[in-house]
């Protein structure tokens, strides 16, 4: 420790004799700038990649800004875009199929999640093959799984039809799925389902990996019956989890473009216009920036206030 | 003498051929358009232009779907990607007020290009902004209107035959209104022909880009829609949604509705070629410019494919133009040489050549050629399509105005939502607001 301290001195004095930057180089540099170092590439890219353009976006929001019309002087118009935005009925439109298709989606996805999860929890034979097999979907492109769903669901040649109509017993070319206004939302709902299940059973499967085998021994001493142990062990136990993966799908739900994009393009009509493709449209065809921008805001505080909301909810669960 | 050794005079040559074909090769420019027929015929009529002028053609041929997308906005970001570009027409105004396209008015009075040239319609829709002013930012290069396709094969059944005119009390025979188009849309309609149960026609319901406007307004202008009032420019009401527009906006969903093969929900182009040549229809509703394609198509080419207009409406027979003028992109670099490929490109001899590929020519010395109408077996049908064609906006902010249309037709035809007149006073609404937004009204 005495030869530390006199090595330290030294090192002081020698500093203190030689000039500033030297002397810098001599002490070194301090936990905090060495800190800062670190993580200043970050922040700068934080900065320059979402902060600056969240600003931006903010700013535009107020303007009647058309980016096509570059030449033409950008005026400010205050609250102008969101008041059109929050009184226009296809806006309202839009929102209203989102909503039922986060619901409606999630809730699917939940149900059919946790039950493959409590299949493959059992442990039975070959249950890493199936688990990999059902992981599949999940693993693709939107891209890719978009193209193949509206490829399987034409009604002249897609192989869909034909599977319902052997059990339904109707003409396999009499309806169509994404053309349908009755059936195209259910449709998107199902392929998103069928994509993004798998994302639910896996979280759910951590949950239930997680339980310990002796609450289950426990309640088994107790002669708890099976019922009685889902609903009292499993459940509970499970439900931080499966908030989570609500709470993750969705926010990828609310967002959801690619998919249907594909699928039906918001069509037929505007049936399954998610409030992203109407977004998309403003923005990118018809070069309402300023307007758009006050939509992005009005979506991202939208899906920034409920997941705070939901957040709170999730702590609340954990903490009992 | 001076006796220059072998291998320097080798190198010397060999120098003098590497800087040539570096020269060449910097000579190169690139067009930009769709990716359908007509662009695999212009890159073959492009091959004469390399041969004469030695500057090489490279292409950027974008599928129909993002082709607008795609190209407005590389003009928009002022890109350099296209030296030339076949627009659509409805860029035209767009294009000239962004300053996109070079002004073609002295250069076409320089090498004397005249505008008389060429068929006074496609050089309104093509070339001209603002429309009916001699101002020229493109030459008509692809002249287009939507026409239709019938099964001839079908149509001389001789059982058929009987079995329409005893039902209608007329000859089986290409409707010439749009009363027979449904009424023999219907009659085809659920038959089995050849072994297979057939539909009546296919019509344009595509949602995403411009597809079903580009198939109602062939109903519409027949019953009496116009864009706005001939003598208040930009007032709609009363003229967008005139009675005659709302029924003809059910007439398109009556047909849709009756006779269209199920499924085809969001389909354009590509679907009613499927439709036809897979022998699903009798009708079809497309584009001029697949009709030599689908004339040589092993088939349903050669006997089996007849060629009619537009039908005619209680208020007139028009047909929806479609197109495009080839312009020079201002922000080029090599704007000289475009403009060499338009002067070669203008020439009659060229123009014959571009409709003989399977291009369609806008030229007078063309298209008013004496052996024009026998030329193709579509000819006849074109000419007469050329006379009575109408566009769409072609304002600057025509995207606008064509997905305010597209949302408010295809939430009535597909979707079934409201009522045609409810459709049209909402776009009516809709475009009132892009015009005023944009200045041009109170």
């Amino acid at each position: 420790m005495a030869v530390q301290n006199q090595a330290d001195a030294l090192v002081n004095r020698i500093a203190a004799r030689t000039p500033g930057r030297l002397a810098l180089q001599a002490r070194g540099l301090s936990d905090r700038a060495v800190a800062w170092l670190f993580i200043a590439p970050t922040i700068a890219l934080l900065l320059a990649i979402n902060i600056f353009p969240l600003i931006w976006a903010i700013r535009l929001s107020f303007t009647n800004y058309k980016s096509n019309l570059g030449r033409l002087p950008i005026k400010f118009i205050g609250l102008a875009n969101y008041a059109n935005i929050l009184t226009d009925a296809d806006v309202w439109h839009s929102m209203q199929v989102t909503a039922r298709f986060v619901v409606c989606s999630i809730a699917l996805q939940v149900v059919v999640g946790f039950a493959l999860a409590l299949l493959i929890n059992r442990g039975f034979r070959s249950h890493g093959f199936w688990t990999t097999v059902i992981l599949v979907p999940m693993m693709l492109s939107p891209a890719v799984v978009g193209n193949f769903w509206t490829l399987l669901l034409q009604p002249q040649i897609g192989p869909f039809n034909y599977v319902v109509s052997f059990f339904a017993g109707v003409p396999p070319h009499s309806f169509s799925m994404i053309g349908d206004v009755e059936l195209a939302p259910w449709t998107i709902v199902l392929v998103d389902s069928w994509m993004w299940t798998p994302y639910v059973m896996l979280i759910c499967l951590a949950g239930l990996r997680s339980i310990p085998d002796y609450i289950y021994e426990a309640a088994e001493i107790d002669r708890a019956s099976q019922w009685r142990q889902f609903w009292s062990i499993t459940l509970p136990m499970v439900l931080p989890f499966l908030m989570l993966a609500v709470l993750f799908r969705a926010i990828e739900a609310f967002k959801m473009f690619d998919l249907v994009n594909l699928l039906t393009s918001g069509g037929p009509g505007s049936t399954t216009e998610l409030a992203s493709i109407t977004l998309k449209r403003e923005a990118f065809e018809k070069w309402r920036t300023g307007y758009s921008s006050a939509f992005a805001i009005i979506l991202f505080v939208t899906v920034f206030g409920a997941a705070n909301i939901y957040v709170k909810a999730l702590n609340r669960v954990k903490r009992r | 003498m001076i006796r220059m050794p072998a291998a320097a005079l080798a190198s010397g040559v060999f120098a003098l051929a590497w800087a040539g074909a570096a020269h060449a090769q910097d000579k190169t420019l690139t067009l930009c358009w769709a990716a359908w027929d007509p662009a695999n015929a212009l890159v073959e009529l492009g091959k004469d232009f390399t041969k004469e002028t030695g500057i090489q053609m490279k292409y950027e041929f974008v599928p129909w779907t993002s082709y607008a997308d795609r190209f407005i906005n590389e003009l928009n970001s002022h890109s350099k990607l296209c030296d030339l570009i076949i627009g659509d027409s409805q860029w035209i105004g767009g294009s000239a007020e962004n300053g996109h396209y070079i002004k073609l008015n002295d250069f076409f009075d320089k090498e004397h290009i005249s505008m008389d040239d060429f068929m006074p319609a496609t050089v309104v829709a093509y070339s001209e902004w603002p429309k009916n002013t001699p101002n020229y930012w493109a030459l008509p290069a692809m002249a287009d209107a939507v026409g239709w396709t019938y099964r001839k094969d079908w149509f001389a059944k001789p059982e058929l035959r009987a079995e329409f005119k005893q039902k209608y009390g007329r000859e089986l025979e290409p409707p010439k209104t749009w009363d027979e188009l449904i009424e023999v849309a219907k009659f085809f309609t659920g038959k089995e022909i050849d072994g297979k149960k057939v539909y009546g026609t296919y019509i344009y319901t595509e949602r995403g880009s411009e597809g079903i406007t580009m198939g109602v307004t062939n109903a519409m202008y027949n019953y009496g829609f116009d864009y706005d009032d001939p003598k208040h420019p930009y007032h709609m009401d009363g003229f967008v949604n005139s009675p005659g527009a709302a029924k003809g906006l059910e007439v398109y969903k009556e047909l849709y509705k009756c006779c269209q093969p199920p499924g085809l929900t969001n389909a354009y182009m590509q679907e009613g070629l499927d439709a036809f040549k897979s022998g699903q229809v009798a009708m079809q509703m497309n584009w001029f410019a697949f009709f030599p394609g689908l004339s040589k198509d092993p088939n349903v080419g050669g006997d089996k494919i007849g060629f009619f207009v537009n039908p005619a409406g209680p208020k007139g027979q028009f047909s929806q133009l479609g197109g495009q003028g080839i312009s020079v992109v201002s922000y080029s670099d090599k704007k000289d040489d475009a403009l060499k490929y338009i002067k070669w490109f203008a020439q009659p001899a060229v123009q014959q050549k571009w409709w003989e590929l399977g291009g369609y020519s806008a030229a007078k010395s063309v298209v008013q050629a004496p052996g024009f109408p026998a030329s193709q077996p579509f000819a006849p049908a074109f000419l007469t399509t050329m006379g009575f064609m109408k566009d769409f906006w072609a304002e600057p902010l025509y995207v606008d105005l064509l997905l305010d249309m597209q949302k408010r037709v295809h939430d009535y035809v597909v979707a079934d939502k409201g009522t045609a007149q409810q459709a049209l006073d909402l776009l009516v609404q809709d475009w009132t607001k892009v015009f005023k937004d944009e200045g041009k009204t109170e």
